[in-house]
């Protein structure tokens, strides 16, 4: 018998459950693709689940005309704000992992505990704050408040990384009369970009996913997608299938770098959970 | 040499300052500003700082809303912690089993995490849409078309046990990710463990009673934690799928609703420290665990 050839198996059963479980995980995203392809004219919750009949963009063109200024707002508060704090969470977690001042043990526990508070727990004198400094309202506030509440799982993921660079590279480079500096920039900087990618992508969907800094800190002017996008789903005049389209529309740019980037995604996830 | 090393050290403590000094302020320092501000009676548009002691926490259990709130978050915690739990483990236990098509379940279970609950909420909305008789959609209907009509039930506008069918969007968002954990859990226990207790003569289900189900358990109370204080945190998720209704509170929708819709500013900062307390009492064990753990390796 080829071996090519399948062969049945009991174990195989297993997969009926995986199956359910795909429809279970599928089931939104069918609804939010179909409602979206659909012409304005064919779309009624009594047909919710009905192929569309053809492919149309209404939907997404009334989506995309209404979110269009707040998805340009996340983006342009989402970059700088990844790309900042990975900068400051690398070296951080370069000096944390490399060079043991005293109280390093101590500091570190501390910063950590940032990054399960419950962000309740600043809102009223963080509001307070960007209200004195005029940062109130606009993108830069929220900027700021996503690369400050970043800094304890950036400095945790680089300091994990960094910790398994073995001691030797470091002290080669020292020997050959590298500082600090430069056996931040020559070594490890170039080592460590598979962690700036990880983190860089775990800052980009957390800001980017954000909801409470951006509500409590944005005018409507600045809203980031997804406060534009639950203002519509609570709005009377905009219909549901416009919404379904927008959700899409909101989703798309975190969804495709999971596609793409998956792996570095997942260590993210992990590093979150403190298991590095 | 030493003077060398000590430039270094110098200058690690300045590159590590600014962070240090703004996790400082915008972190101690804000709990301590939002501490004084739930011992204050601030209520309007301007601060006012005058001592009431602890008149907001004892109003705030005296609260018929707040005891909603408590129970709203019992109730979400259990569903949301124990289905993810139950869920990703035999999500897991399924995908160790060498089965065809392993990454892509992987990947697909995975995926909700990349996305807001903001918009998992606003399409959980209309898929838990409650009407009935000929204005019925959504599962609901697809219930219906089925022959599933034991299902069909009135989701989020349940009385009392509402809060559920939340949870059950928060669970499909989340338990790809107890699954990966478990996962990986699995993945580190070693085939020779299984094939010894095999010789030994134990079933496959003794195995996992007696052999894997213990090694998961530490896996097991990362995961409740992290869940846990998800869930004590929920807050967009609700919010995206029923706006803000009094049968769906929660602490931190109540808090949000007072301060900067009330300007109850005494009373918010109240609910929040409380909730910073309740968390920080799941946290802080597991910090120093995890931190205790790494430094006996």
């Amino acid at each position: 018998m080829s071996a090519l050839r399948f062969r049945f198996q009991w174990r195989y059963l297993l997969l009926l459950p995986l199956l359910f479980m795909t429809v279970f995980y599928l089931v939104p995203m069918y609804v939010m693709l179909v409602t979206g392809f659909k012409a304005f004219d064919e779309v009624s919750l009594k047909t919710m689940w009905a192929l569309p009949r053809g492919i149309a963009f209404d939907n997404y063109i009334e989506a995309y005309q209404k979110l269009a200024p707040s998805l340009w707002n996340s983006i342009n508060m989402v970059v700088p704000a990844a790309i900042l704090s990975s900068f400051l969470g690398s070296i951080n977690g370069f000096v944390l992992a490399r060079w043991k001042f005293r109280g390093a043990d101590i500091i570190f526990p501390l910063i950590l505990f940032g990054m399960f508070i419950p962000y309740q727990s600043i809102l009223i004198p963080l509001v307070e704050f960007m209200r004195r400094i005029n940062m109130y309202g606009g993108l830069p506030g929220l900027v700021l408040a996503h690369v400050i509440y970043g800094i304890p799982i950036t400095t945790l993921t680089f300091r994990n990384y960094y910790a398994t660079v073995p001691k030797e590279i470091i002290e080669a480079a020292r020997i050959d009369g590298a500082d600090l500096i430069k056996t931040y920039l020559h070594i490890l900087l170039p080592l460590s970009l598979p962690s700036f990618v990880v983190v860089l992508i775990w800052q980009f969907t957390s800001a980017w996913n954000d909801f409470l800094f951006a509500v409590v800190l944005t005018n409507p002017d600045s809203w980031p997608i997804t406060v534009a996008l639950n203002n519509m789903a609570g709005s009377q005049i905009i219909a549901w299938n416009v919404q379904m389209a927008g959700s899409l529309l909101a989703a798309l740019p975190t969804l495709l770098v999971y596609f793409f980037l998956g792996r570095y995604f997942l260590r993210g996830l992990m590093a979150g959970a403190l298991k590095g | 040499m030493l003077k060398f090393k000590n430039r270094d050290t110098l200058l690690s403590i300045a590159l590590v300052t600014p962070s240090i000094v703004a996790v400082a302020i915008f972190i101690y320092g804000f709990i301590a500003w939002s501490v004084r501000v739930s011992l204050s009676q601030w209520k309007g548009l301007l601060p006012d700082y005058t001592w009431v002691g602890l008149k907001n926490y004892i109003e705030l259990f005296r609260d018929a809303r707040f005891q909603v709130d408590i129970r709203n978050t019992i109730i979400f915690t259990v569903v949301f912690v124990g289905g993810s739990l139950l869920l990703g483990l035999l999500m897991a236990i399924l995908l160790d089993q060498n089965l065809p098509g392993e990454t892509f379940f992987r990947n697909l279970f995975l995926f909700p995490m990349a996305i807001s609950f903001i918009v998992t909420g606003v399409v959980w909305r209309w898929l838990m849409n409650p009407a009935t008789g000929s204005r019925i959609s959504g599962l609901n209907q697809l219930f219906d078309s089925l022959g599933l009509d034991f299902l069909i039930n009135r989701w989020h506008t349940t009385p009392f046990w509402g809060i559920a069918a939340i949870a059950l969007a928060a669970i499909w968002q989340m338990s790809g990710y107890t699954m990966a954990m478990y996962l990986g859990g699995l993945r580190s226990i070693s085939d020779e463990l299984r094939e010894a207790a095999r010789v030994d003569g134990a079933s496959e289900w003794q195995i996992y009673q007696h052999i894997i189900l213990p090694l998961l358990s530490p896996i097991t109370l990362s995961a409740m934690i992290i869940l846990g204080h998800i869930s004590l945190k929920v807050f967009d998720l609700i919010v995206a799928i029923a706006g803000k209704q009094l049968p769906l509170d929660v602490p931190a929708i109540y808090m949000w609703q007072v301060t900067f819709d009330g300007y109850f500013f005494g009373k918010g900062a109240a609910i929040s420290v409380l909730l910073l307390v309740v968390v920080s009492l799941l946290v802080i064990p597991y910090i120093r665990y995890n931190l205790k753990n790494e430094a006996d390796v």
